[in-house]
């Protein structure tokens, strides 16, 4: 047993060596939603099953480890069967399997039915972003990575909530039965919430449900849990729960805000103007694949820099984007002035010189 | 015919050409497939090395087994190798079938709004859950793929019935053909073994007439789920049956040099069970591809 | 009736041709284990890879495709390059000589699934270096991850995969025909070591599930190239039918590197307890229930998939089944233990570690088999940490285990048992820095396969990569103990270095000779070397 002492101290040295300030969890959560508090508490129900088996297991290992060493004397016994022990201990973990099963099986039923929804909201993954629509109250959005984690990536000084910061939160209000659909454009992605306990598969072409109900107001972090391609660990998710007025103020926001885009898609833009949203528009969705610089990733992502497509006909550039291809995915849901001010980025940029596109021309082009 | 020992073979390079060969060949045709030059060559090359080793190491074999170096026990391996690769095979037609019914039973439907899946005919509009899927929920697939729809089926009580009656007789044909060979009736056992190579080579006249058929109506590889599974299984059954066919041949040849006898034949039974085998995944398809 | 014949009769050839076109199986049990050595050497560098870029928060040595990239090779190399061969390669060593055989029932097919090999893993490899680089979609390879969304390399990827279940199938047949055919007549099949019983077991999972893997990358196939739809919803498929196909084989894969190691540890444990195995018969039926209910829990897997919730009650309810045979396994090792007079000689040092830390794998599993909790556990670190403890802790403890206790009889010398014990203390520690803490990182909610990770996950990534490194550098000094013992080593001073030893490849003569039993073993020396006597 002295061997253990080196192994503490070796442990202790390992953990207060970083910043021992740093918060670190060593559990589940338990969570904002009863389902997640439901969750926890089976968790812990069977994590203390098994330290329990675990004490007698080891505990009759160590104790034979210590009372029977040659060392010390011990003649070895000759039994090798006994058809009562082995009833016995195939009997007992049935019975405790059987006591797991019984609240695991109420709690999986609970959560895979909901009767009636007072909210709905539609999540859609693409590579790599999720799109959140409502629905009911016709508004709709993308949320992607957080510019500021993006740029700290690659540097010492990380912000708070490093990697798990978006652009545009999903808001949703408390004490509300909310049902989410969840499917995906492209390959299967997975809307995790950990406060929610909500984890499904966002399947293409298929839609899965799933629910919740918030208790708390406050801001839940989540990430893509299926493994998506280049930027799987990219993709958050924030959730920001808040009251029940506070969602029906942030509805009659978001839809003024989405009317005066629809209004700027028929005027005509200078090219500055598209240039400079393009910029961001490229940066927040487009880089990810063709890289900040439009080099793309050979064999893989092409290269925006004096591709045939960036450089020739618009009509294809704008069939190209609104419909995807192959790994390229649609952006049909960009609105617009949107698309035309990133395509015309595309066509200017990175030394192209293709031709500038105005939002009435991605109108035309739907 | 030894007795005594148990055969264990030195050396051999047999294998070693056999990896080469089967590497090649796979190369080459991941090349083709990218539309590299020289896929296609070297494809080439590697299936002549596979069969160049098939014939020698096959050949050493029957070399020593005509020689009679193995006895009861060796036979008897082969018998068990033999069986447990038919077993295999049977698995990888299961994970076709597997496919065959899931799709049928579960992801059809499904796509159509069954079971929990109330919501999915939103991204799908107008389709309509039926099997066989003429229709396909989308027009594009995913790596760009345009779906053949609106294909004419295949009537089962066609050609297929026909091919069904075509291998089960054939099944019976070479039962007979082993019950030559076990009451030592060479010229029996001959005509049987011809009459099941026909059988087996009728059945393979017929399937490609219909699939000449079945591509004229509009049935494609690309003609989504329900096309995906019919030529796949069709197909894997169809190069099986080449197979069996092609081995069937050998043994008639090997007949006629007399190298078997009425109690060691170990090689034409391998070939009946390969043969049996071919027929029963034959009565599965026929059923669960053509008729139900 | 059961002795070998031979052209000629003067041993082995020399020089490569030797390993070329060999026959024997000791000779191809050779060659399976050193390439599964350089297998796990190229696997785990992969790994160190993953560990260093996860040492801290932010990208500092590669880009997020190229993680990916590592994960991918790294989980698909360690289980069909590693653990597998170096199974198969036990087995070849091994069960001619526990049934009393000259040889393995079909050498010549032998030679073949090992060749095979050597050409999928450069085929594999290979993918590395081509334009978009290595397959990066997770061992798992889900649709439509790996066919609308794969560099070019992934159909390098599915021939080698092919190759692979071709060499495993042929194995497996090899094994049966071993096992069922070329046993010594005296001997019933409930004389056979566990060894045997599982390697038998495990190749009825071997043929059952490759070929499925088999046709699912070939669906694969012809989704990518030829316009098929299996896994295409816009045709009618489903990629979550890709995940059923998948399972279907991968959950058995699992218990296909796991029973094995069961076998050996059933040899082990006995040995230096110097008391007979308890419960033989519980033994062999526990493992076959194992092998049973592998085929019949693989959606446990896919609780996120959105499975009717009848299915995943039921997998929920068959997965948790599966705890009561191990469980027996489990106990019946404990009680051969108990009253037994113990020595801890290094192979029985990996043993009891076994012991400890697969079962802590188990309880995990366990864990994840609760549906509900799943939906916490899955896809984070929790479930890396599990199969880790299962396969690092089992499955490669066990072919550490083994090779240190069959080495000296194999080359009829001793290891250095002083370093061994180091070694094992040195790689029991650290593997534990390793794995442990990613419980609580899956617990915090790490997801698995992300290459950057938010700052609350820190610390526990740090120790997590310092404990890789450490173990990682434990491996060095496994392969100088192997070499040394082969070349320097003390010859062993009886037929049974282990005195307590039983099993009748201990009554060979070490280092065993070429063919290994010449004329099949009586009845008395079977049941005198058998394990419930
Ligand atoms: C050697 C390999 C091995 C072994 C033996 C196991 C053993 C088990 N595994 Fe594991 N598993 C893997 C390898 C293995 N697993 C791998 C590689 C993955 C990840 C794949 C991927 O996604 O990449 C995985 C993932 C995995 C999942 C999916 C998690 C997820 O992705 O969300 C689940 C869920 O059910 C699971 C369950 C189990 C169970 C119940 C066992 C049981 O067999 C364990 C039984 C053992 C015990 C329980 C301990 C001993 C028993 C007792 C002492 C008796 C008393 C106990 C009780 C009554 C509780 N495993
Ligand atoms: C089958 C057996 C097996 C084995 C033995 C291992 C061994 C190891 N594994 Fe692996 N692992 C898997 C199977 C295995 N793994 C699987 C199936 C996955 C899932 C993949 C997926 O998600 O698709 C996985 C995933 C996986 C991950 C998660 C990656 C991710 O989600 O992104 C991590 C991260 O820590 C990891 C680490 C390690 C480490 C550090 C070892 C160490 O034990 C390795 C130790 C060995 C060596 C290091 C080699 C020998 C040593 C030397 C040559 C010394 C010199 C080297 C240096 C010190 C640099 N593994
Ligand atoms: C998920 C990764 C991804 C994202 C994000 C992405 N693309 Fe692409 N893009 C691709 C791939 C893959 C292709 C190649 C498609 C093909 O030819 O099969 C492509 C092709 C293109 C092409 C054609 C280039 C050529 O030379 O063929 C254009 C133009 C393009 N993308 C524009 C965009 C724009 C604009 C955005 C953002 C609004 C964007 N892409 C976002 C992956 C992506
Ligand atoms: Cu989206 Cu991972
Ligand atoms: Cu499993």
């Amino acid at each position: 047993m002295k061997k253990l002492l080196p192994l503490t101290g070796i442990l202790t040295a390992l953990l207060s060596s970083k910043s021992a300030l740093a918060e670190y969890g060593l559990n589940m959560t338990q969570g904002v939603t009863s389902t997640s508090q439901d969750i926890y508490d089976l968790h812990m129900l069977i994590f203390w099953v098994c330290v329990a088996i675990g004490v007698v297991v080891f505990g009759a290992i160590f104790y034979s480890i210590i009372a029977f060493r040659k060392s010390q004397g011990a003649k070895a016994a000759h039994f090798h069967e006994s058809t009562t022990v082995e009833f016995i201990w195939t009997g007992i973990p049935i019975l405790i399997l059987i006591a797991m099963a019984i609240p695991a099986s109420k709690v999986l039923i609970d959560i895979e039915t909901l009767e009636k929804a007072d909210l709905t909201v539609k999540v859609t993954g693409h590579q790599w972003k999720w799109q959140y629509e409502y629905p009911e109250q016709g508004i709709g959005y993308i949320s992607n990575l957080a510019q500021t984690s993006k740029d700290a990536i690659g540097s010492d000084k990380k912000p708070e909530n490093y990697l798990l910061e978006v652009d545009n939160p999903l808001v949703l209000p408390v004490d509300t039965k909310i049902r989410f659909l969840i499917t995906s454009s492209d390959v299967i992605h997975n809307w995790w919430v950990p406060e929610l306990a909500v984890k499904q598969d966002g399947n293409p072409g298929f839609i899965n449900d799933s629910w919740t109900e918030i208790a708390e107001e406050g801001v839940y972090r989540g990430q893509c849990a299926e493994l998506c391609g280049k930027d799987h660990g990219f993709m958050p998710i924030v959730v920001e729960a808040v009251s029940k007025d506070a969602f029906a103020a942030w509805i009659a926001d978001q839809k003024a805000e989405e009317e005066a885009a629809a209004a700027s898609a028929t005027i005509v833009w200078s090219e500055e103007e598209l240039m400079a949203s393009g910029e961001n528009i490229y940066n927040a969705s487009c880089s990810g694949c063709h890289q900040k610089d439009g080099s793309g990733m050979p064999g893989v992502f092409p290269a925006m820099s004096g591709s045939s497509i960036t450089n020739g006909p618009a009509a294809d550039h704008l069939s190209i984007v609104i419909n995807g291809k192959g790994g390229m995915p649609a952006f049909k849901m960009l609105g617009d002035s949107d698309l035309a001010s990133v395509i015309t980025y595309e066509r200017k940029a990175f030394g192209n010189n293709g031709s500038v596109v105005q939002p009435s021309d991605v109108t035309s082009a739907r | 015919m030894s007795n005594q020992d148990y055969y264990v073979p030195h050396g051999t390079y047999w294998p070693i050409i056999g990896s080469i060969g089967i590497s090649t060949l796979f190369v080459g045709f991941a090349n083709l497939l990218h539309d590299v030059s020289w896929g296609g060559p070297v494809m080439g090359l590697g299936g002549t090395i596979v069969v160049f080793m098939l014939f020698g190491w096959l050949g050493t074999v029957v070399n020593e087994s005509v020689g009679g170096i193995y006895n009861k026990q060796v036979d008897r391996s082969f018998r068990w190798g033999m069986s447990w690769f038919i077993f295999s095979e049977v698995m990888f037609f299961a994970a076709f079938f597997g496919a065959l019914f899931y799709a049928r039973v579960l992801s059809v439907p499904w796509l159509g709004g069954a079971g929990n899946n109330l919501f999915t005919p939103e991204l799908w509009e107008g389709f309509k859950a039926a099997w066989p899927l003429v229709s396909t929920p989308g027009a594009i697939g995913q790596n760009g793929t345009e779906f053949s729809v609106g294909f004419e089926l295949v009537d089962a009580w066609g050609l297929p019935a026909l091919n069904t009656a075509l291998l089960l007789s054939s099944g019976v044909t070479i039962t007979y053909a082993h019950h030559a060979l076990r009451n030592g009736h060479r010229n029996a056992l001959i005509a049987w073994m011809v009459a099941t190579i026909a059988l087996g080579v009728l059945f393979l006249g017929f399937q490609i007439t219909e699939y000449g058929h079945a591509y004229h109506e509009g049935l494609r590889l690309t003609s989504g789920v329900y096309g995906s599974t019919f030529y796949l299984l069709t197909g894997f059954h169809g190069f099986h049956v080449t197979v069996g066919a092609i081995m069937l041949t050998v043994i008639l040849y090997r007949i006629q040099k007399g190298h078997f006898s009425s109690e060691n034949h170990f090689a034409f039974e391998g070939v009946a069970w390969y043969w049996h085998f071919v027929d029963v995944v034959w009565l599965g398809l026929f059923i669960f591809v053509y008729w139900l | 009736m059961n002795t070998a014949a031979h052209d000629d009769h003067h041993g082995p050839e020399k020089g490569l041709l030797r390993w070329i076109k060999a026959t024997n199986h000791k000779d191809i049990g050779t060659l399976y284990l050193w390439f599964a050595f350089a297998m796990l050497i190229v696997g785990g560098a992969l790994a160190m890879g993953i560990r260093a870029e996860l040492l801290h928060p932010g990208l500092q040595l590669m880009n997020p495709h190229f993680f990916n990239q590592l994960t991918t090779m790294h989980g698909l190399i360690m289980v069909f390059g590693a653990i597998m061969p170096a199974m198969v390669g036990l087995a070849n060593w091994l069960i001619p000589t526990m049934v009393g055989a000259p040889d393995m029932a079909l050498p010549r097919l032998n030679n073949w699934s090992f060749w095979v090999l050597p050409f999928a893993a450069l085929i594999l490899v290979s993918t590395f270096f081509m334009e978009g680089g290595a397959p990066a979609f997770g061992w798992t390879f889900y649709a439509p991850l790996s066919t609308a969304f794969a560099p070019d390399s992934t159909d390098f990827f599915i021939f080698a995969v092919h190759l692979l279940g071709f060499s495993s199938i042929m194995g497996a047949i090899n094994i049966i025909a071993t096992v069922l055919n070329m046993r010594a007549p005296e001997m019933r099949l409930m004389d056979m070591p566990l060894f045997v019983w599982t390697w038998l077991i495990t190749s009825f999972l071997l043929i059952g599930a490759m070929p499925v893997l088999a046709g699912v990358v070939t669906m694969m196939l012809t989704d990518r190239n030829f316009g098929t739809a299996f896994f295409d919803a816009t045709g009618g498929g489903d990629p979550v039918m890709f995940q059923h196909i998948f399972w279907f084989f991968g959950h058995p894969e699992v218990y296909i590197m796991i029973l094995p190691a069961f076998g050996i540890i059933s040899h082990i444990l006995p040995t230096f307890s110097r008391k007979p195995l308890f419960g033989y018969s519980s033994m062999v039926y526990a493992t076959a229930s194992i092998a049973f209910l592998s085929y019949i829990v693989w959606a446990h897997h896919m609780y996120a998939t959105g499975m009717p919730v009848a299915a995943e009650l039921y997998f929920m309810y068959a997965t948790m089944l599966i705890a009561v045979p191990t469980g027996v396994k489990v106990f019946n090792w404990v009680a051969t233990m108990w009253k037994g007079s113990l020595t801890f000689e290094a192979p029985m040092l990996w043993a009891l570690s076994f012991l400890f830390l697969f079962t802590i794998g188990g309880f995990s599993g366990l864990m994840l088999g609760i549906a509900p909790a799943d939906i916490q556990y899955h896809d984070t670190y929790f479930v890396v940490a599990h199969f880790h403890y299962v396969l690092v802790t089992g499955s490669l403890w066990a072919i550490i285990a083994a090779t240190l206790y069959w080495l000296p009889k194999w080359v009829g010398k001793m290891y250095n048992e002083k370093l061994a014990k180091i070694h094992f203390w040195w790689a029991m520690i650290s593997v534990n820095v390793l794995f442990f803490p990613q419980h609580f990182l899956g617990l915090a909610g790490m997801p698995r396969r992300i290459p950057d990770y938010a700052l609350q996950f820190s610390d526990f990534n740090w120790i997590s990569s310092i404990g890789a490194f450490a173990f990682g550098l434990s491996f060095i000094l496994f392969a100088y103990i192997v070499v040394d013992c082969i070349r320097n080593g003390s010859p062993t001073n009886s037929e049974r270095p282990w005195y307590s030893a039983k099993g009748l490849e201990w009554t060979l003569s070490s280092p065993i000779p070429y063919h290994s039993f010449n004329t099949p073993p009586s009845r008395a020396q079977i049941l005198e070397e058998s394990q419930h006597s």
